[in-house]
């Protein structure tokens, strides 16, 4: 493998991430916090040193990466961006161990937003911005970003499968031809979208800090609250705009792109959109009707069923309601959106709809060619027949993704807690939720679990941000054999 | 630049490859799920699978906002279709197709309105045209033209018995008796462009460039011409085959065809009544023998397997043919070439890709860009034609005043009927016509890239 291009290419991911931690050094002076400034101007100093190196060794490799050396790459590039961004928290003594600390940067790069802090408004506000922050560049991508912004990015050794590994969906393909502007376009998108959220919270009267890590945990579907109780004390107004830009963010932004460009037709028509919005209004009115009961007025369980539904199924995670103590045919439903996720090509994690959606075609054609065995049947998405590779992949993914679900609800069951948690605390990392359900819960922290259970942990988080293969090959024997 | 390319075979793919570096946006169609994808893995570009044909995959594909269609799929009646239909569906769109069955070449050019066409493109008649030129001038491995034929650059092989052998370039144009421009050499699969001390070795290719009614004279005061060309072997009977024994018949040039099919055989005679035609396998040195390879003086192999051509023209140089020209339908490694006596290598694809993506260029025709631009020194040499106007930089100033870019040669400056290789007091003037040479790939864009 071209090892040195390998180096050179990590190096510029974390030259990015050196770049982004200016603003939260910026804030902790502000701030006056010492300790958090120092501590962010330290990691600066170590990526710059890391980063300079792997550039000083890798400037003469040859420019090309083949599509095994640009999977690992991505897996490599989001570990080595997670060791460095959990560098500040542990720094400035706010987190102490250094495997809570990954757990957490972890989490926020992957937008999962789970925590093992239990007070977290105890953290100082630039180390707050930087966990938020995190939420946002994890969103959209690393890759993403530096191929929109990097220019000659061909010499960089971007390729398609490099776009590919890091954007989330079964069938990931371009807007435009080239991969430059599609990125670009993509970020110009997410930037607006998020800017629109921000001004709309600045309206509700949340200061600069808060609204700024409050829209980047809803725009990177992420979930870290500036809070302990999350979003449970905002006013109605905010959460309903957080409920609707949650579920904004979880839509394919493609979706976005189409709406510019004015093909409003191949937007309403499009099937994984219709699936999207079916399962989210139906799923709020299942248990608006299951825990009426529970409230004293109709519109309290519209605000929390319906911000609860759009948090879950777009993987962000904030809460408003304790949702473990529903009825449980409600927590069956967010067992259920846990796992679906949002749409490929959004910010938000899981099965995603749109896997869902062919995972069902390709049973039903199953079903009939059980019935009728000589039928020949192409599956069909909007119209277009979908091939049979992304077919097989699906399956594949669906494969992977319940085996590592199983390994990893072993593994953590060591800790010796109950089945529900186990299996939700899996579910909601691997999915990139954060929040699950009993010990796991929106009350509670991830901070118990044992330090093995927040490596697994964190590997999951990355397998499901990553949709499992670029972090799958980094444990394969023959990827590091020549 | 917006460009749909429909079929992603040979040509289609290469031409991706050589569009997207010149930042075109493309979009490609082909009916093979698994050549779009591999296109669109390899090229920055969309890959659509469906018939190109269609008004839905042309739609969807964009036809309303592309500025120009290439249809390279292997069937001309595809390729034609698909053009009307896009032109139809956007009139203000260019459309190339690639028509090669000789039949169609009448109503391609008279109905062209009628079909949408703004070109046609033949690879296989075009490298027959190549080969019919290298012909007329043999010695000459590799002919460029430029200023509409008025200027050249020709490629020769330094051999044991060349004159210009261990001698330094400022003496080649006392030898050539003209004044010629050694603009590059290749030595060991590297460009250089020399200076004046530089000494030829035997095994250099050199690449000069000279007005073109000064190469008679080059040819024969290097001592590389012996005779005219009278007798010729074609190896297959190919479709270059039946265009290259066309040109060959109109010149007074003798033919002969070896091929192997008889069928095609029987075709060929009655496509070409005077050229003689022999069946049989041209792999046989004693069918070659038979034949008079002895009498001819040159051998173009044309035959559908690149490996068979390379064999053919070792063995024909072996037998003392004063030319050999070998076809190959993939480009071959340099190395290659420099190891083997193959003559003259003519690639289809090569040349009709050129052509295309010179018709892109003058699309994009912005004031001062290069009117065509030839790869030469397999691949590593840039020579480029600018058509000079009143708003090109440093117009009417001598050359020994300018500051032109390092890697930057300015070959030759065409004026009116006359060509100049330039000196120090050479000026150029608003009309002229400017070739230059880079051995900076890309580079130059417009003609005030040339100067600092």
């Amino acid at each position: 493998m071209n090892h040195k291009m390998m180096g050179r290419f990590i190096a510029q991911i974390l030259a990015v991430e050196a770049v982004f931690m200016v603003p939260a050094l910026v804030i902790s002076l502000g701030y006056r916090e010492w300790a958090a400034a120092k501590a962010f101007l330290l990691t600066i100093a170590a990526i710059a040193a890391v980063a300079g190196l792997l550039f000083l060794i890798g400037r003469k490799a040859p420019n090309a990466l083949d599509a095994r050396e640009g999977m690992v790459c991505v897996g490599l590039s989001w570990i080595v961006l997670s060791l460095f961004g959990a560098l500040p928290f542990v720094l400035s003594g706010e987190i102490r161990r250094y495997i809570d600390a990954f757990f957490d940067i972890v989490s926020g790069f992957t937008t999962t937003g789970a925590s093992v802090l239990s007070d977290v408004e105890a953290l100082s506000p630039g180390i707050l911005y930087w966990r938020s922050f995190s939420h946002w560049l994890g969103g959209m991508g690393v890759l993403v970003f530096l191929l929109a912004v990097a220019p000659g990015s061909r010499d960089k050794g971007f390729t398609m499968h490099l776009l590919r590994a890091e954007s989330p969906g079964p069938d990931v393909g371009k807007l435009v031809p080239r991969m430059r502007q599609t990125a670009s376009i993509l970020y110009m998108i997410y930037i607006g979208l998020t800017l629109a959220d921000i001004i709309l919270l600045l309206l509700g009267g949340m200061s600069w800090l808060e609204a700024l890590c409050t829209a980047f945990g809803t725009a990177g579907t992420g979930g870290f609250g500036i809070k302990n109780d999350s979003m449970a004390s905002y006013s109605p107004y905010i959460q309903y705009v957080t409920a609707i830009f949650m579920f904004l963010f979880g839509v394919n932004f493609s979706c976005y792109y189409l709406l510019l460009i004015r093909q409003f037709r191949s937007v309403f028509r499009d099937e994984e959109l219709r699936a999207y919005i079916l399962i989210v209004v139906c799923a709020i009115a299942l248990i608006v009707l299951d825990t009426r009961d529970m409230y004293a007025s109709l519109s309290e369980t519209f605000r929390d069923a319906s911000f609860t539904v759009s948090s879950i199924i777009t993987t962000t995670g904030f809460t408003t309601a304790d949702f473990d103590r529903w009825p449980a045919f409600s927590k069956g439903i967010i067992l259920f959106l846990m796992v679906v996720g949002a749409c490929a090509g959004s910010t938000g994690g899981g099965l995603k709809v749109s896997r869902l959606l062919y995972l069902l075609k390709s049973l039903g054609r199953n079903i009939t060619q059980v019935l009728n065995p000589r039928r020949v049947k192409a599956l069909r998405g909007n119209g277009q027949v979908i091939s049979e590779t992304v077919i097989d992949n699906t399956n594949a993914y669906l494969a992977a993704y319940v085996f590592i679900v199983i390994f990893s609800y072993l593994i953590v069951s060591l800790d010796g807690n109950t089945v529900g948690t186990n299996l939700s605390a899996v579910l909601a990392c691997f999915n990139n939720i954060g929040p699950g359900l009993e010990a796991v819960g929106p009350t509670c922290n991830f901070g118990h679990l044992s330090d093995l259970s927040k490596l697994v942990l964190s590997m999951d988080m990355l397998a499901g941000r990553l949709e499992i293969f670029p972090i799958l090959v980094l444990f394969s024997k023959s990827t590091w054999k020549h | 630049m917006n460009i749909i390319i429909a079929g992603g075979g040979r040509i289609g793919s290469t031409l991706a490859r050589q569009l997207s570096a010149e930042g075109c946006d493309l979009t490609m169609i082909d009916s093979d799920d698994h050549v779009v994808r591999a296109c669109a893995e390899h090229y920055d570009m969309i890959g659509i699978q469906g018939n190109c044909a269609s008004m839905e995959v042309l739609r969807h594909a964009g036809v309303d906002h592309a500025d120009l269609l290439i249809a390279v799929t292997n069937a001309d009646e595809l390729n034609l279709l698909c053009c009307t239909t896009a032109h139809a569906m956007n009139p203000a769109l260019h459309t190339i197709a690639r028509i090669r069955d000789p039949e169609y070449t009448e109503q391609t050019y008279a109905m062209r309105d009628v079909f949408g066409l703004s070109m046609a493109i033949n690879p296989e008649k075009q490298a027959a045209g190549e080969i019919d030129r290298l012909l007329k001038y043999p010695g000459f491995l590799r002919r460029d033209m430029f200023a509409k034929g008025r200027t050249e650059i020709v490629e020769l092989r330094i051999d044991e018995h060349s004159k210009l052998r261990d001698l330094p370039l400022s003496d080649i144009s006392g030898i050539a008796k003209t004044r010629v421009l050694v603009c590059a050499v290749l030595r060991g699969g590297n460009a250089l462009v020399p200076r004046g001390n530089f000494i030829l070795k035997e095994g250099d290719r050199i690449f000069v460039t000279a007005p073109s009614e000064n190469l008679t004279t080059l040819l024969k005061s290097l001592g590389i011409i012996t005779r005219r060309i009278r007798k010729v072997m074609l190896c297959g009977g190919g479709m270059v085959s039946h265009y290259l024994a066309g040109m060959l018949a109109k010149r007074g040039v003798q033919a002969k065809i070896i091929e192997s099919d008889l069928e095609r055989c029987k075709d060929l005679t009655h496509l070409l009544p005077r050229t003689p035609i022999a069946h049989g396998d041209c792999g046989d040195p004693e069918v070659l023998e038979g034949e008079g390879l002895k009498d001819c003086d040159a051998l173009v192999s044309l035959t559908g397997s690149d490996q068979l051509n390379m064999i053919l023209s070792l063995y024909a140089s072996d037998q003392g043919v004063g030319q050999v020209i070998t076809k190959v339908a993939d480009s071959i490694s340099p190395g290659i070439l420099d190891a083997l006596a193959l003559g003259s290598v003519v690639c289809p694809k090569e040349l009709c890709c050129n052509n295309i993506v010179r018709y892109v260029r003058a699309m994009q025709n912005q004031v001062g860009a290069a009117v065509s631009v030839h790869a030469i020194a397999d691949g590593q040499v840039e020579a480029l034609e600018f058509l000079l106007d009143e708003n090109t930089p440093n117009c009417a100033v001598p050359l020994k005043h300018l500051k032109v870019r390092p890697n930057v040669l300015i070959a030759t400056i065409t004026r009116g009927s006359r060509t100049e290789i330039p000196n120090g007091d050479s000026m150029f003037l608003p009309g002229d016509v400017l070739v230059v040479v880079t051995s900076g790939r890309g580079v130059l864009k417009q003609v005030r890239d040339i100067f600092l």
